[in-house]
C-alpha cells in the first residue's frame, strides 16, 4: 500500500518534471539563438574593457621585466635592455603599429615616440638608457615607463579609469585628467539629464493627452489612438527627417518666424541640444501615452464621481483619487522612456550637432573612428550597467507583462 | 453620458483648455509627419516650402523626386535589400519568438520571469552596444558584410516584439478549449489547426508585423555590420541626411509613411478580429 502511494507520488513528480522540461524545450531555441547572436557577443565586447594582452604578447620580455617594477623611481635596467630588444623585433615583424596604438591609449604621444624609437632600436648598444634618451628625451620621464608598465598586464583597469576622466601615475595613483580632456563623466551626466528631461516632457505632454483620450466615447478613442500610434509605427529616420525639415535654420518653422519677424527672428533649433530634446520627445511620447492610457481606462469613473458627491471639488477628486490610481501607468511609461532615451544614438547624431551628442555617440566614435575598442567597451559597460539596473527595477516593480505595444 | 456634476463657466473653461491642450499635443505628434508629404512634391531642391508652393501654383509642384527613386539603381537596390532582409528576419523572429512564447505562457515554465526578461532584453539594450558586440562576433565568423549577418542581427532585434505580443495573446488563451476539442473527437493536430491557431493567429501576425517594421527601420546594425552590398532603405536615408541632402529622401519618407499607416491599420484590424475571441468565458 505505502509502496504504491510512493511510486504514484514519484510518478506524478516525474511527469511534472518531464512537462517542465518540455516547456523549457520550447524556449530553448530562442534562448540559444540569442546567446550566440546577442549575449555572448556583448559579453565578449565588454571583455575588451578589462582584457588587453597586446603588450604582454608583443613586447613579452619587457612586459615581464616591467611587471616586477613597482613604478617608483627609475625602471630596472633589465627592462630597458629588454625593451630595446623587443622594439627592434617588433619593428622587424611589423607589429609595432599595433603596440604603438595601444600605448597611445594609455598615454597620448606614445605612438610617435614608439614608432621613431623602434625604427632605430636595432642599433642600440649599452648603456641602453642613454641610447633611448638620445632618440627622445621623453624616455627619461618615468611616466612614459609607467604607461608601459600599466599596459604590460594582460588585465587592465586603465580603460575604466579613463572612462571616469582619470589617469594613472607610474606608481598607480589615480589623478584627474587635464581639464580639456575630461569629457566622459560630463557626457554621462548629459545623457542622464537628457533622458530625465525627455521623460519629464513626455509626462507633461502625454499624461493630459492620455487622460483626454480616455474620457472620449469609444469611437473617438479609437480614432485618436490611431493618431498616437501613427508616429509610433513610422520609421525613426522618417521622423528625424521631418524634424530636420521643420527645425533647420532655413526650415519651415524658421521660415515662418522670419516671415513675421525678419531674419533676426530665426532660432537655433537644430544641431544643438534643442534638436535632440524635441525629436527624442516626439519619438518617445507614444511609449508614455500607451501604458498611461490603458491604466486610465481601467479606473472606474464612479470613483471620482463618488469623491465629488462626498464634497470634494473636481480638482481634489482628481489629485487625491484619480491621479494616484493612474500613477502606475505613468511610472511604467516614464521608466521605459528613460531607459530607451539612455541608449539613443540616431537622433542625437542627425539633429544634435556637437552640443547635443550623447554617450552612445562617443561609444560609436571609439568603435569606428579612434578604434580605441577598450575604451568603447568600458563606456558601453558603464551604460549597460545603468540600463540593466533600471531594467531590473522595471521587471520587478512594474512587471514585464505591462510592456504592451499599442 | 451622464451630465457632469459641475457645470459652472469655470468648469467649461477648464474643459476647453484641456481639449485645446490635447489637440496641441496630437498636432505635435502628427504634424511633423504630415508636413513631409506636400514637401516631397517640391519642384525645387529645397527642404522648405517655396513661394510657388504656398500660392498653390502648379509649377511649384512636381513628381521629380519620385521619378528620382525609380530611376536611381541605388534606391531600387536598397528597397530590394530591405524587403529581403526584413522578410527573412521576420520569418525567423516569428518562428523562434512564437515557440518561446508558447513555453513562457505555460504555468510550469521554470524561472519564467527571468527568461522573459532575457528574451525581451534586446529591446532595451542600447543599440550601439549591441551593434558593437555583433560587429566583433560577425567579423570573427565571417558574416560581417553579408546579408545573412544583417538578417540574424535583425532577427535578434525583432524577437522581443513577437514574444511580447504572443505572450499577451496566449495569456488570454483558455487551454480548456483544446481539451474540449479533444473530448469532441479532434486529434491534437486538428485541434491545433482548428482551435489554437485561429485564436492566436492575430497576435502572431501582429508580432510579425512589428518585427517586420523593426527590421525595415533599422540602421545602426547595418552601419556597423553592412558593406556596400547591404545598403537598405534606412541606410540610404541615413547617408542622404548626412551627405547629399536631397528631397528624394522626402519622397521616400512619404512612401514610408503610407507604408507604415497600412501596417498600423492592419494591426488595428487584427486587434478587432481578435477582440470577440478574447471575450470567451475564462476559467
Amino acid at each position: 500500500m505505502t509502496t504504491e502511494t510512493t511510486s504514484l507520488a514519484e510518478q506524478f513528480k516525474r511527469s511534472g518534471k518531464n512537462a517542465r522540461r518540455g516547456t523549457f524545450l520550447l524556449v530553448l531555441p530562442l534562448l540559444a539563438f540569442l546567446t550566440i547572436t546577442f549575449f555572448l557577443p556583448i559579453f565578449n565586447m565588454l571583455n575588451r574593457s578589462i582584457e588587453d594582452a597586446t603588450i604582454a604578447d608583443n613586447l613579452p620580455r619587457s612586459a615581464d621585466a616591467l611587471r616586477s617594477w613597482n613604478g617608483k623611481g627609475r625602471p630596472p635596467f633589465s627592462a630597458i635592455a629588454a625593451l630595446a630588444d623587443d622594439l627592434a623585433r617588433a619593428h622587424r615583424e611589423g607589429t609595432i603599429g599595433r603596440i604603438a596604438t595601444r600605448l597611445n591609449f594609455e598615454r597620448p604621444g606614445m605612438r610617435s615616440l614608439l614608432m621613431k624609437t623602434a625604427r632605430v632600436a636595432s642599433t642600440f648598444e649599452p648603456p641602453y638608457a642613454q641610447a633611448f634618451n638620445a632618440v627622445d628625451l621623453q624616455w627619461s620621464d618615468p611616466e612614459v615607463w609607467g604607461a608601459l608598465r600599466h599596459a604590460s598586464a594582460s588585465y587592465t583597469s586603465g580603460y575604466y579609469i579613463a572612462a571616469f576622466d582619470e589617469t594613472r601615475k607610474a606608481d598607480g595613483t589615480r589623478v584627474p585628467r587635464a581639464e580639456e580632456e575630461q569629457v566622459y563623466v560630463m557626457l554621462f551626466q548629459r545623457t542622464l539629464w537628457v533622458a530625465f528631461l525627455v521623460t519629464a516632457l513626455c509626462f507633461v505632454l502625454g499624461y493630459p493627452l492620455a487622460y483626454f483620450i480616455s474620457q472620449q466615447d469609444e469611437k473617438t478613442r479609437h480614432l485618436l489612438l490611431i493618431l498616437v500610434l501613427l508616429p509610433f509605427w513610422t520609421s525613426l529616420l522618417v521622423r528625424t527627417t521631418s524634424w530636420i525639415a521643420l527645425l533647420q535654420t532655413n526650415g519651415i518653422l524658421n521660415d515662418g518666424l522670419a516671415f513675421f519677424g525678419g531674419d533676426g527672428a530665426r532660432l537655433d533649433l537644430m544641431h544643438n541640444m534643442n534638436g535632440t530634446l524635441i525629436a527624442m520627445t516626439h519619438i518617445l511620447l507614444p511609449f508614455m501615452i500607451l501604458p498611461t492610457y490603458s491604466v486610465m481606462l481601467s479606473v472606474p469613473p464612479a470613483l471620482t464621481r463618488a469623491a465629488v458627491s462626498l464634497g470634494a471639488t473636481p480638482w481634489t477628486a482628481f489629485w487625491r483619487v484619480y491621479f494616484p490610481m493612474t500613477l502606475p501607468g505613468a511610472a511604467a511609461g516614464g521608466l521605459l522612456v528613460f531607459i530607451l532615451a539612455l541608449g539613443y544614438y540616431i537622433t542625437p547624431t542627425l539633429v544634435g550637432g556637437r552640443s547635443g551628442q550623447l554617450i552612445s555617440n562617443m561609444i560609436q566614435f571609439h568603435m569606428q573612428t579612434s578604434l580605441n575598442w577598450g575604451l568603447a567597451a568600458a563606456l558601453g559597460g558603464i551604460l549597460l550597467a545603468i540600463v540593466t539596473v533600471l531594467y531590473i527595477v522595471y521587471a520587478r516593480v512594474i512587471g514585464l507583462n505591462r510592456l504592451r505595444l499599442g | 453620458m451622464a451630465e457632469p456634476l459641475h457645470n459652472t463657466p469655470k468648469d467649461k473653461a477648464e474643459r476647453v483648455i484641456s481639449r485645446g491642450y490635447a489637440y496641441l499635443v496630437l498636432a505635435f505628434l502628427v504634424a511633423p509627419l504630415l508636413v513631409i508629404v506636400p514637401l516631397s512634391f517640391n519642384a525645387e531642391p529645397y527642404f522648405t516650402f517655396t513661394t510657388k508652393m504656398l500660392t498653390l501654383d502648379p509649377d511649384g509642384f512636381s513628381f521629380r523626386w519620385y521619378r528620382d527613386i525609380v530611376e536611381n539603381p541605388q534606391w531600387l537596390e536598397a528597397i530590394g535589400n530591405s524587403l529581403v532582409i526584413a522578410l527573412a528576419s521576420t520569418f525567423l523572429a516569428t518562428v523562434l519568438g512564437t515557440l518561446a512564447a508558447v513555453g513562457l505562457a505555460r504555468s510550469n515554465m521554470p524561472f519564467r520571469d527571468f527568461f522573459m526578461a532575457l528574451l525581451i532584453s534586446p529591446l532595451v539594450v542600447p543599440i550601439v552596444i549591441a551593434a558593437a558586440g555583433m560587429y566583433f562576433f560577425y567579423s570573427s565568423v565571417g558574416l560581417a558584410q553579408s546579408h545573412l549577418g544583417i538578417i540574424l542581427a535583425h532577427t535578434t532585434l525583432g524577437v522581443p516584439f513577437v514574444v511580447i505580443t504572443m505572450t499577451a495573446t496566449l495569456s488570454g488563451f483558455d487551454r480548456n478549449l483544446i481539451k474540449a476539442a479533444g473530448s469532441l473527437g479532434a486529434d491534437p493536430i486538428t485541434a491545433f489547426f482548428r482551435v489554437t491557431l485561429p485564436l492566436v493567429a492575430p497576435g502572431m501576425i501582429s508580432g510579425a508585423l512589428f518585427a517586420f517594421a523593426a527590421s525595415f527601420d533599422e540602421v545602426v546594425t547595418v552601419l556597423f555590420l553592412g558593406g556596400p552590398e547591404q545598403r537598405t532603405i534606412p541606410r540610404q536615408m541615413w547617408s542622404g541626411i548626412r551627405e547629399q541632402i536631397s528631397p528624394t529622401i522626402l519622397a521616400v519618407a512619404t512612401l514610408l509613411i503610407i507604408f507604415s499607416s497600412l501596417l498600423l491599420l492592419a494591426v488595428e484590424m487584427l486587434r478587432r478580429w481578435h477582440a470577440p475571441h478574447a471575450q470567451l468565458p475564462k476559467r
